[in-house]
Protein backbone atom coordinates (compact mmCIF):
# COMPACT_ATOMS: atom_id res chain seq x y z
CA UNK A 1 0.00 0.00 0.00
CA UNK A 2 2.99 2.17 -0.21
CA UNK A 3 2.43 4.30 -2.31
CA UNK A 4 -1.04 4.37 -2.83
CA UNK A 5 -2.27 8.40 -1.80
CA UNK A 6 -5.09 7.83 0.94
CA UNK A 7 -7.89 9.76 1.38
CA UNK A 8 -5.67 12.47 3.39
CA UNK A 9 -4.03 13.54 0.56
CA UNK A 10 -0.60 11.86 1.50
CA UNK A 11 1.11 8.35 0.90
CA UNK A 12 2.14 6.25 3.69
CA UNK A 13 5.73 6.98 2.48
CA UNK A 14 5.47 10.51 2.87
CA UNK A 15 4.04 10.13 6.33
CA UNK A 16 6.91 8.22 6.76
CA UNK A 17 9.51 10.73 5.85
CA UNK A 18 7.66 13.37 6.95
CA UNK A 19 7.64 11.66 10.59
CA UNK A 20 10.96 11.19 10.66
CA UNK A 21 11.74 14.39 10.46
CA UNK A 22 10.42 16.00 12.75
CA UNK A 23 12.31 13.96 15.25
CA UNK A 24 15.33 15.60 14.07
CA UNK A 25 16.64 18.76 16.21
CA UNK A 26 18.42 21.62 14.88
CA UNK A 27 21.49 20.88 16.90
CA UNK A 28 21.53 16.89 15.88
CA UNK A 29 24.57 16.03 13.80
CA UNK A 30 23.10 13.13 11.80
CA UNK A 31 25.03 10.41 9.80
CA UNK A 32 22.65 10.09 6.92
CA UNK A 33 21.79 6.74 4.62
CA UNK A 34 20.66 6.93 1.57
CA UNK A 35 16.97 6.59 0.43
CA UNK A 36 14.46 7.75 3.06
CA UNK A 37 16.91 8.65 6.15
CA UNK A 38 18.62 10.97 3.41
CA UNK A 39 15.02 11.90 2.38
CA UNK A 40 13.98 12.77 5.73
CA UNK A 41 17.19 14.74 7.21
CA UNK A 42 16.61 17.19 4.16
CA UNK A 43 13.32 17.83 4.93
CA UNK A 44 14.40 18.86 8.62
CA UNK A 45 16.75 20.93 7.30
CA UNK A 46 14.53 22.78 5.06
CA UNK A 47 11.70 23.31 7.29
CA UNK A 48 12.15 23.13 11.23
CA UNK A 49 16.18 22.18 11.70
CA UNK A 50 18.05 25.22 9.23
CA UNK A 51 21.35 24.42 10.85
CA UNK A 52 21.23 20.42 11.14
CA UNK A 53 24.63 18.99 10.60
CA UNK A 54 24.32 16.21 8.05
CA UNK A 55 27.52 13.55 7.35
CA UNK A 56 27.40 11.17 4.72
CA UNK A 57 29.97 8.51 4.95
CA UNK A 58 32.08 9.90 1.78
CA UNK A 59 33.43 12.37 4.13
CA UNK A 60 31.10 15.29 3.21
CA UNK A 61 30.38 17.29 6.84
CA UNK A 62 27.44 19.90 7.16
CA UNK A 63 26.36 19.25 3.41
CA UNK A 64 22.83 20.72 2.15
CA UNK A 65 22.22 19.47 -1.02
CA UNK A 66 19.28 21.01 -3.38
CA UNK A 67 19.13 17.43 -4.96
CA UNK A 68 18.73 14.36 -3.02
CA UNK A 69 21.93 12.70 -3.97
CA UNK A 70 21.53 8.90 -5.64
CA UNK A 71 24.84 8.01 -4.01
CA UNK A 72 26.98 9.02 -0.84
CA UNK A 73 29.25 10.38 -2.79
CA UNK A 74 27.28 12.62 -5.28
CA UNK A 75 29.38 15.97 -6.42
CA UNK A 76 26.68 18.26 -5.04
CA UNK A 77 27.58 16.93 -1.47
CA UNK A 78 30.90 17.66 -1.43
CA UNK A 79 30.20 21.17 -3.37
CA UNK A 80 27.67 22.19 -0.36
CA UNK A 81 29.54 21.13 2.38
CA UNK A 82 31.70 23.18 5.52
CA UNK A 83 34.25 20.78 4.67
CA UNK A 84 34.99 17.04 3.32
CA UNK A 85 37.47 14.49 4.90
CA UNK A 86 39.11 11.39 3.60
CA UNK A 87 37.04 8.68 4.34
CA UNK A 88 39.38 7.15 7.39
CA UNK A 89 38.95 10.56 9.32
CA UNK A 90 35.26 10.29 8.79
CA UNK A 91 35.40 6.94 10.26
CA UNK A 92 38.25 7.16 13.27
CA UNK A 93 37.86 10.80 14.28
CA UNK A 94 34.03 11.41 13.37
CA UNK A 95 32.07 8.43 13.77
CA UNK A 96 34.14 6.90 16.59
CA UNK A 97 35.22 9.47 18.13
CA UNK A 98 31.81 9.89 19.22
CA UNK A 99 31.03 12.58 17.20
CA UNK A 100 27.49 12.01 15.55
CA UNK A 101 24.21 12.26 17.84
CA UNK A 102 22.06 10.18 15.58
CA UNK A 103 22.86 7.61 12.77
CA UNK A 104 19.68 7.49 10.63
CA UNK A 105 19.24 3.52 9.24
CA UNK A 106 17.76 1.72 7.09
CA UNK A 107 17.04 -2.21 6.93
CA UNK A 108 16.32 -4.86 4.55
CA UNK A 109 15.39 -7.35 7.68
CA UNK A 110 14.72 -5.82 11.02
CA UNK A 111 13.88 -7.76 13.73
CA UNK A 112 11.64 -6.44 16.98
CA UNK A 113 15.14 -5.40 19.07
CA UNK A 114 16.11 -3.24 16.68
CA UNK A 115 19.00 -5.63 15.01
CA UNK A 116 19.39 -4.75 11.15
CA UNK A 117 20.91 -7.36 8.05
CA UNK A 118 21.49 -5.63 4.66
CA UNK A 119 24.08 -8.61 4.23
CA UNK A 120 22.29 -12.15 2.90
CA UNK A 121 18.86 -13.42 2.71
CA UNK A 122 19.75 -16.91 3.77
CA UNK A 123 22.95 -18.75 4.93
CA UNK A 124 25.72 -16.05 4.68
CA UNK A 125 27.91 -18.60 2.97
CA UNK A 126 25.21 -20.01 0.46
CA UNK A 127 23.33 -16.81 0.33
CA UNK A 128 19.68 -16.95 -1.21
CA UNK A 129 20.29 -13.22 -2.02
CA UNK A 130 23.79 -11.32 -1.82
CA UNK A 131 22.58 -8.17 -0.12
CA UNK A 132 24.91 -5.37 -0.60
CA UNK A 133 25.96 -5.11 3.25
CA UNK A 134 26.97 -3.31 5.86
CA UNK A 135 29.25 -0.77 4.37
CA UNK A 136 29.81 2.33 7.21
CA UNK A 137 26.33 0.49 9.00
CA UNK A 138 28.19 -1.77 11.56
CA UNK A 139 29.99 0.84 13.63
CA UNK A 140 27.57 3.45 12.79
CA UNK A 141 24.85 1.16 15.04
CA UNK A 142 27.01 1.31 17.81
CA UNK A 143 29.41 4.32 17.94
CA UNK A 144 26.39 6.79 17.26
CA UNK A 145 25.06 8.30 20.41
CA UNK A 146 21.37 7.13 19.39
CA UNK A 147 20.03 4.96 16.16
CA UNK A 148 16.91 5.96 13.96
CA UNK A 149 15.83 3.03 11.80
CA UNK A 150 13.02 3.91 8.82
CA UNK A 151 11.12 1.51 6.89
CA UNK A 152 7.96 0.10 5.31
CA UNK A 153 6.36 -2.10 6.72
CA UNK A 154 6.56 -5.69 5.10
CA UNK A 155 6.14 -9.16 7.28
CA UNK A 156 9.42 -10.05 4.61
CA UNK A 157 11.05 -7.37 6.23
CA UNK A 158 9.62 -7.24 9.83
CA UNK A 159 11.10 -10.61 11.00
CA UNK A 160 11.41 -12.60 14.41
CA UNK A 161 14.58 -13.86 13.58
CA UNK A 162 17.00 -11.71 11.10
CA UNK A 163 19.14 -14.08 9.18
CA UNK A 164 22.42 -11.94 9.86
CA UNK A 165 23.33 -9.29 12.45
CA UNK A 166 24.72 -6.68 10.23
CA UNK A 167 24.17 -4.23 12.65
CA UNK A 168 23.53 -4.32 16.49
CA UNK A 169 20.91 -3.27 17.76
CA UNK A 170 19.56 -3.94 21.24
CA UNK A 171 20.62 -7.60 20.70
CA UNK A 172 18.82 -9.76 22.46
CA UNK A 173 17.22 -6.76 24.42
CA UNK A 174 17.52 -6.02 28.02
CA UNK A 175 21.23 -4.81 28.94
CA UNK A 176 22.96 -6.74 26.37
CA UNK A 177 24.28 -3.70 24.72
CA UNK A 178 25.87 -2.81 28.03
CA UNK A 179 27.23 -6.39 28.29
CA UNK A 180 28.99 -6.30 24.91
CA UNK A 181 30.47 -3.19 26.26
CA UNK A 182 28.48 -0.69 23.91
CA UNK A 183 27.80 2.89 26.01
CA UNK A 184 25.60 4.27 23.42
CA UNK A 185 21.98 4.23 23.28
CA UNK A 186 21.38 2.04 20.43
CA UNK A 187 17.86 2.46 18.39
CA UNK A 188 15.75 4.67 19.80
CA UNK A 189 12.70 5.30 17.24
CA UNK A 190 11.86 3.24 14.48
CA UNK A 191 9.21 4.95 11.93
CA UNK A 192 7.52 2.78 9.52
CA UNK A 193 5.10 3.69 6.83
CA UNK A 194 2.31 2.84 9.33
CA UNK A 195 3.63 4.29 12.98
CA UNK A 196 6.29 5.32 15.07
CA UNK A 197 7.92 3.00 17.81
CA UNK A 198 9.60 2.86 20.59
CA UNK A 199 11.55 0.48 23.13
CA UNK A 200 10.62 -0.87 26.02
CA UNK A 201 12.84 0.95 28.23
CA UNK A 202 13.23 -2.71 30.01
CA UNK A 203 12.92 -4.74 27.55
CA UNK A 204 14.15 -2.62 24.84
CA UNK A 205 11.58 -4.40 22.30
CA UNK A 206 10.02 -2.30 20.31
CA UNK A 207 6.44 -0.69 20.79
CA UNK A 208 4.19 0.98 18.59
CA UNK A 209 3.33 4.53 20.56
CA UNK A 210 1.92 6.51 17.65
CA UNK A 211 -0.19 5.25 14.62
CA UNK A 212 -0.49 7.23 11.52
CA UNK A 213 -3.41 8.89 10.53
CA UNK A 214 -6.36 6.36 9.20
CA UNK A 215 -3.60 3.39 10.09
CA UNK A 216 -5.51 0.82 12.64
CA UNK A 217 -3.75 -1.49 14.67
CA UNK A 218 -4.76 -4.73 12.92
CA UNK A 219 -3.16 -3.35 9.43
CA UNK A 220 0.63 -2.62 11.65
CA UNK A 221 -0.07 -6.36 12.79
CA UNK A 222 -1.05 -7.81 9.60
CA UNK A 223 2.59 -6.29 8.14
CA UNK A 224 4.89 -7.09 10.58
CA UNK A 225 6.41 -10.95 11.45
CA UNK A 226 5.97 -10.30 15.28
CA UNK A 227 3.40 -10.11 17.59
CA UNK A 228 3.44 -6.57 17.97
CA UNK A 229 3.12 -4.35 21.51
CA UNK A 230 1.03 -1.45 21.62
CA UNK A 231 1.50 1.45 24.02
CA UNK A 232 -1.14 1.66 26.60
CA UNK A 233 -1.56 5.62 25.32
CA UNK A 234 -1.34 5.35 21.85
CA UNK A 235 -1.62 8.36 19.98
CA UNK A 236 -2.18 9.54 16.62
CA UNK A 237 0.87 11.16 14.53
CA UNK A 238 0.08 14.55 12.82
CA UNK A 239 -0.73 14.41 9.45
CA UNK A 240 1.95 16.62 7.31
CA UNK A 241 1.53 19.81 6.96
CA UNK A 242 1.42 21.85 3.55
CA UNK A 243 4.86 23.45 3.90
CA UNK A 244 6.14 19.64 4.94
CA UNK A 245 4.51 17.90 2.43
CA UNK A 246 5.32 20.87 -0.43
CA UNK A 247 8.75 20.94 1.02
CA UNK A 248 9.30 17.18 0.68
CA UNK A 249 7.58 16.86 -3.08
CA UNK A 250 9.59 19.88 -4.30
CA UNK A 251 12.57 17.78 -3.51
CA UNK A 252 11.73 14.60 -4.88
CA UNK A 253 10.72 16.51 -8.25
CA UNK A 254 13.77 18.42 -8.30
CA UNK A 255 15.67 14.99 -7.51
CA UNK A 256 14.05 13.35 -10.17
CA UNK A 257 14.91 15.58 -12.57
CA UNK A 258 18.23 15.77 -11.84
CA UNK A 259 19.00 12.16 -11.69
CA UNK A 260 17.20 11.54 -15.28
CA UNK A 261 18.89 14.75 -16.89
CA UNK A 262 22.20 12.84 -17.38
CA UNK A 263 20.63 10.53 -19.23
CA UNK A 264 18.06 12.92 -21.63
CA UNK A 265 21.36 14.87 -21.97
CA UNK A 266 23.30 12.37 -23.43
CA UNK A 267 21.04 10.53 -25.75
CA UNK A 268 20.39 14.59 -27.17
CA UNK B 1 60.46 7.25 -10.68
CA UNK B 2 57.34 7.80 -12.06
CA UNK B 3 56.67 7.35 -15.96
CA UNK B 4 54.24 8.97 -18.72
CA UNK B 5 52.79 6.14 -20.29
CA UNK B 6 50.30 5.52 -22.73
CA UNK B 7 47.56 3.79 -20.65
CA UNK B 8 47.99 0.41 -22.49
CA UNK B 9 51.29 0.02 -21.67
CA UNK B 10 51.08 1.44 -17.95
CA UNK B 11 48.29 -0.94 -17.44
CA UNK B 12 50.45 -4.32 -18.85
CA UNK B 13 53.63 -3.12 -17.02
CA UNK B 14 52.12 -3.09 -13.60
CA UNK B 15 49.42 -5.83 -13.10
CA UNK B 16 49.66 -9.03 -13.24
CA UNK B 17 47.84 -12.30 -13.07
CA UNK B 18 46.92 -13.44 -9.69
CA UNK B 19 47.58 -9.96 -8.27
CA UNK B 20 45.92 -8.43 -5.51
CA UNK B 21 44.76 -4.93 -7.28
CA UNK B 22 42.89 -2.13 -5.69
CA UNK B 23 41.18 -0.03 -7.70
CA UNK B 24 39.64 2.81 -5.72
CA UNK B 25 37.70 5.59 -5.57
CA UNK B 26 34.77 6.31 -2.76
CA UNK B 27 31.95 7.03 -5.63
CA UNK B 28 33.96 9.92 -6.91
CA UNK B 29 36.75 9.64 -9.35
CA UNK B 30 36.83 5.64 -9.89
CA UNK B 31 38.91 4.58 -12.54
CA UNK B 32 37.01 3.40 -14.79
CA UNK B 33 39.48 3.69 -17.70
CA UNK B 34 42.09 1.67 -16.50
CA UNK B 35 39.73 -1.05 -15.29
CA UNK B 36 38.65 -1.12 -18.92
CA UNK B 37 42.32 -1.69 -19.90
CA UNK B 38 42.60 -4.20 -17.38
CA UNK B 39 39.83 -6.50 -19.13
CA UNK B 40 41.09 -5.84 -22.55
CA UNK B 41 44.32 -7.39 -21.84
CA UNK B 42 41.82 -10.46 -19.66
CA UNK B 43 43.95 -11.00 -16.49
CA UNK B 44 42.89 -13.86 -14.46
CA UNK B 45 42.93 -14.56 -10.66
CA UNK B 46 43.08 -11.58 -9.50
CA UNK B 47 41.93 -10.77 -5.95
CA UNK B 48 40.02 -7.61 -6.23
CA UNK B 49 40.32 -5.07 -3.09
CA UNK B 50 37.76 -2.32 -2.74
CA UNK B 51 35.89 -0.60 -0.35
CA UNK B 52 32.64 -0.37 -2.79
CA UNK B 53 33.02 -2.47 -5.19
CA UNK B 54 30.39 -0.82 -7.82
CA UNK B 55 30.23 -1.16 -11.67
CA UNK B 56 33.57 -2.01 -12.73
CA UNK B 57 33.92 -5.06 -10.19
CA UNK B 58 30.96 -6.16 -11.55
CA UNK B 59 32.11 -6.12 -15.18
CA UNK B 60 35.55 -8.17 -14.00
CA UNK B 61 33.73 -10.68 -11.80
CA UNK B 62 31.11 -10.98 -14.84
CA UNK B 63 34.33 -10.86 -17.06
CA UNK B 64 35.58 -13.88 -15.13
CA UNK B 65 38.87 -12.56 -13.62
CA UNK B 66 38.62 -12.41 -10.10
CA UNK B 67 39.14 -15.51 -7.51
CA UNK B 68 39.00 -13.26 -4.86
CA UNK B 69 37.11 -9.98 -3.32
CA UNK B 70 37.77 -8.00 -0.26
CA UNK B 71 35.00 -5.60 0.23
CA UNK B 72 32.49 -3.77 2.42
CA UNK B 73 29.66 -2.57 0.36
CA UNK B 74 28.78 -5.07 -2.65
CA UNK B 75 26.00 -3.34 -3.97
CA UNK B 76 25.23 -0.10 -6.31
CA UNK B 77 25.24 3.23 -4.18
CA UNK B 78 21.56 4.32 -4.98
CA UNK B 79 20.24 1.74 -7.16
CA UNK B 80 20.77 -1.60 -5.62
CA UNK B 81 22.17 -4.92 -6.02
CA UNK B 82 25.69 -5.59 -8.44
CA UNK B 83 24.04 -8.67 -9.84
CA UNK B 84 27.29 -9.76 -11.53
CA UNK B 85 28.90 -9.95 -8.20
CA UNK B 86 25.97 -11.80 -6.54
CA UNK B 87 25.63 -14.35 -9.58
CA UNK B 88 29.47 -14.87 -9.01
CA UNK B 89 28.75 -15.82 -5.32
CA UNK B 90 24.88 -17.19 -5.33
CA UNK B 91 25.32 -19.57 -8.15
CA UNK B 92 29.30 -19.19 -8.80
CA UNK B 93 29.01 -18.12 -12.35
CA UNK B 94 30.76 -17.00 -14.38
CA UNK B 95 33.20 -18.75 -11.35
CA UNK B 96 33.04 -19.24 -7.66
CA UNK B 97 34.41 -16.30 -5.76
CA UNK B 98 35.80 -16.09 -2.73
CA UNK B 99 34.71 -13.27 -0.43
CA UNK B 100 36.35 -11.35 2.48
CA UNK B 101 33.69 -9.00 3.94
CA UNK B 102 34.42 -6.23 5.80
CA UNK B 103 32.92 -2.74 7.20
CA UNK B 104 34.07 0.11 5.87
CA UNK B 105 35.77 1.20 9.49
CA UNK B 106 37.31 -2.03 8.72
CA UNK B 107 38.71 -1.50 5.76
CA UNK B 108 39.18 2.18 5.66
CA UNK B 109 42.00 1.26 9.02
CA UNK B 110 43.61 -1.57 7.35
CA UNK B 111 44.16 0.78 4.27
CA UNK B 112 45.35 3.02 6.70
CA UNK B 113 47.67 0.53 8.51
CA UNK B 114 48.93 -0.55 5.62
CA UNK B 115 49.99 2.48 4.28
CA UNK B 116 51.44 2.97 7.73
CA UNK B 117 53.31 0.14 7.60
CA UNK B 118 51.69 -1.78 10.52
CA UNK B 119 50.99 -5.66 10.25
CA UNK B 120 47.46 -4.93 11.34
CA UNK B 121 44.35 -2.35 12.10
CA UNK B 122 43.18 -1.73 15.76
CA UNK B 123 39.86 0.08 15.78
CA UNK B 124 36.52 0.43 17.52
CA UNK B 125 34.34 -1.83 15.56
CA UNK B 126 32.34 -5.17 14.77
CA UNK B 127 30.64 -4.89 18.08
CA UNK B 128 28.09 -7.48 17.98
CA UNK B 129 27.98 -7.67 14.24
CA UNK B 130 27.44 -11.19 12.59
CA UNK B 131 31.12 -10.31 10.32
CA UNK B 132 33.17 -11.13 13.21
CA UNK B 133 31.88 -14.76 12.81
CA UNK B 134 31.99 -15.32 9.27
CA UNK B 135 35.49 -13.28 8.46
CA UNK B 136 38.12 -15.32 10.10
CA UNK B 137 40.82 -12.40 9.64
CA UNK B 138 38.18 -9.72 11.93
CA UNK B 139 40.37 -10.50 15.88
CA UNK B 140 40.56 -8.82 18.75
CA UNK B 141 42.91 -7.50 20.67
CA UNK B 142 42.80 -6.22 24.22
CA UNK B 143 44.55 -2.38 25.11
CA UNK B 144 47.25 -2.88 27.36
CA UNK B 145 46.66 0.10 29.38
CA UNK B 146 42.84 0.17 29.33
CA UNK B 147 41.63 -2.81 29.24
CA UNK B 148 39.51 -2.24 26.66
CA UNK B 149 38.67 -5.05 23.76
CA UNK B 150 39.01 -3.97 20.50
CA UNK B 151 39.26 -5.18 16.89
CA UNK B 152 41.94 -6.00 14.83
CA UNK B 153 42.14 -6.56 11.09
CA UNK B 154 45.28 -7.43 8.98
CA UNK B 155 46.33 -4.14 6.88
CA UNK B 156 45.71 -4.07 3.18
CA UNK B 157 49.02 -3.95 0.98
CA UNK B 158 47.91 -4.41 -2.38
CA UNK B 159 50.48 -5.35 -4.80
CA UNK B 160 49.34 -2.33 -7.13
CA UNK B 161 46.65 0.31 -6.59
CA UNK B 162 44.82 1.70 -9.72
CA UNK B 163 43.13 5.50 -9.01
CA UNK B 164 42.00 8.29 -11.29
CA UNK B 165 42.76 11.89 -10.41
CA UNK B 166 42.26 15.43 -11.55
CA UNK B 167 45.67 16.96 -12.09
CA UNK B 168 49.43 15.96 -12.80
CA UNK B 169 52.30 18.49 -13.02
CA UNK B 170 55.22 18.03 -15.47
CA UNK B 171 57.32 15.93 -12.81
CA UNK B 172 54.43 13.38 -12.04
CA UNK B 173 52.84 14.87 -8.65
CA UNK B 174 49.29 14.35 -8.37
CA UNK B 175 46.31 16.23 -7.34
CA UNK B 176 43.57 14.36 -5.74
CA UNK B 177 40.27 17.25 -4.69
CA UNK B 178 37.02 16.67 -3.53
CA UNK B 179 35.56 13.87 -2.18
CA UNK B 180 39.13 12.34 -1.26
CA UNK B 181 38.04 8.92 -0.56
CA UNK B 182 40.60 5.97 0.29
CA UNK B 183 42.97 6.85 -2.36
CA UNK B 184 45.71 8.00 -0.74
CA UNK B 185 46.00 5.27 1.91
CA UNK B 186 45.63 3.00 -1.02
CA UNK B 187 48.54 4.59 -3.45
CA UNK B 188 50.70 4.69 -0.73
CA UNK B 189 49.94 0.94 1.05
CA UNK B 190 50.54 -1.23 -2.12
CA UNK B 191 53.69 -2.59 -3.97
CA UNK B 192 53.10 0.03 -7.34
CA UNK B 193 50.50 2.56 -8.05
CA UNK B 194 49.00 3.76 -11.50
CA UNK B 195 46.76 6.58 -11.87
CA UNK B 196 44.90 7.85 -14.65
CA UNK B 197 44.25 12.00 -14.91
CA UNK B 198 42.48 14.10 -16.79
CA UNK B 199 44.88 16.57 -17.21
CA UNK B 200 48.67 17.61 -17.20
CA UNK B 201 49.52 20.94 -16.06
CA UNK B 202 52.85 23.34 -15.72
CA UNK B 203 53.22 22.79 -12.21
CA UNK B 204 50.90 23.34 -8.98
CA UNK B 205 52.61 26.86 -7.60
CA UNK B 206 49.32 28.42 -7.60
CA UNK B 207 47.98 25.57 -5.23
CA UNK B 208 46.68 25.48 -1.51
CA UNK B 209 49.42 24.19 0.17
CA UNK B 210 46.77 21.78 1.93
CA UNK B 211 45.44 20.08 -1.06
CA UNK B 212 45.96 16.43 -1.09
CA UNK B 213 48.90 15.86 -3.63
CA UNK B 214 50.81 12.20 -3.75
CA UNK B 215 54.37 13.27 -4.74
CA UNK B 216 55.75 11.84 -7.96
CA UNK B 217 57.85 8.74 -6.36
CA UNK B 218 54.79 7.25 -4.70
CA UNK B 219 53.84 6.92 -8.23
CA UNK B 220 55.01 4.32 -10.85
CA UNK B 221 53.22 5.59 -14.15
CA UNK B 222 50.85 7.90 -14.61
CA UNK B 223 48.34 7.73 -17.98
CA UNK B 224 46.44 10.68 -19.18
CA UNK B 225 42.86 9.69 -20.16
CA UNK B 226 40.63 12.47 -20.05
CA UNK B 227 36.86 11.54 -18.94
CA UNK B 228 38.68 8.42 -17.58
CA UNK B 229 36.38 8.23 -14.25
CA UNK B 230 33.09 7.61 -15.95
CA UNK B 231 30.43 7.13 -15.08
CA UNK B 232 31.99 8.39 -11.85
CA UNK B 233 32.51 11.48 -12.01
CA UNK B 234 36.06 14.04 -11.71
CA UNK B 235 35.36 17.16 -9.18
CA UNK B 236 35.87 20.68 -11.20
CA UNK B 237 35.26 18.76 -14.80
CA UNK B 238 32.49 16.71 -15.16
CA UNK B 239 29.36 15.79 -13.16
CA UNK B 240 28.02 12.13 -12.03
CA UNK B 241 26.71 10.01 -14.65
CA UNK B 242 23.63 8.92 -12.58
CA UNK B 243 21.74 7.73 -15.50
CA UNK B 244 24.31 4.94 -16.55
CA UNK B 245 24.29 4.06 -12.96
CA UNK B 246 20.41 3.30 -13.28
CA UNK B 247 20.89 2.20 -16.58
CA UNK B 248 23.82 -0.61 -15.51
CA UNK B 249 21.03 -2.61 -13.31
CA UNK B 250 19.26 -4.03 -16.29
CA UNK B 251 22.27 -4.43 -18.41
CA UNK B 252 24.12 -6.32 -15.36
CA UNK B 253 20.63 -8.05 -14.82
CA UNK B 254 21.14 -10.67 -17.85
CA UNK B 255 24.11 -12.51 -18.53
CA UNK B 256 23.47 -12.25 -22.51
CA UNK B 257 23.05 -8.60 -22.08
CA UNK B 258 25.83 -8.18 -20.22
CA UNK B 259 28.33 -9.77 -22.53
CA UNK B 260 27.07 -7.99 -25.12
CA UNK B 261 27.49 -4.50 -23.75
CA UNK B 262 31.30 -5.44 -22.42
CA UNK B 263 32.00 -6.22 -26.25
CA UNK B 264 30.79 -3.29 -27.44
CA UNK B 265 31.60 -0.84 -24.74
CA UNK B 266 34.61 -2.06 -23.19
CA UNK B 267 36.47 -4.82 -25.48
CA UNK B 268 36.22 -2.89 -28.57
CA UNK B 269 36.40 -0.23 -27.20
CA UNK B 270 39.97 1.87 -26.21
CA UNK B 271 41.23 4.77 -23.49
CA UNK B 272 40.41 7.46 -26.29
CA UNK B 273 36.97 6.99 -25.88
CA UNK B 274 36.21 8.64 -22.57
CA UNK B 275 36.62 12.21 -23.64
CA UNK B 276 33.39 11.49 -25.68
CA UNK B 277 31.59 10.02 -22.66
CA UNK B 278 31.65 13.17 -20.46
CA UNK B 279 31.06 15.73 -23.02
CA UNK B 280 27.33 16.20 -21.60
CA UNK B 281 28.33 15.99 -18.12
CA UNK B 282 31.17 19.09 -18.29
CA UNK B 283 28.45 22.01 -18.27
CA UNK B 284 26.94 20.49 -15.24
CA UNK B 285 29.83 20.01 -13.31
Amino acid sequence: MSDNQNPLGFTPNEMMTIAASRALRNDDVCFVGIGAPSAACNVARLTHAPDITLIYESGTIGTAPDVLPLSIGDGELCETAVTTVAVPEMFRYWLQGGRISIGFLGAAQLDKFGNINTTVIGDYFHPKTRLPGGGGAPEIATSSQEIYITMAQTKRGMVETIDFFTSFGHGEGGDHRQRLGIDTAGPTLLITDLAIWKPDPVTKEFTVVSLHPGVTRQQVQESCGWVVKFAEALDETPAPSELELNTLRDLQARTKAAHEGTGKAKAA
Amino acid sequence: MVKFLPLKQAVAENLNNGDSVAFEGFTHLIPTAAAHEAIRQGFRDLTLIRMTPDLIYDQMIGMGMAKKIIFSYVGNPGVGLLRRARDAIENGFPRSIEVEEHSHAGMANAYEAGAAGLPCAVFRGYRGAGLATVNPNIKSVTCPFTGEVLAAVPSIRPDVTFIHAQKADKKGNVLVEGIIGIQKEAVLAAKRAVVTVEEVVDNFDDLHPNLTVLPRWTIAAIAVVPGGSHPSYAHGYYARDNAAYLEWDEIAADREKFQAWMQAHVIEKSADDFAARVDHLRKAA
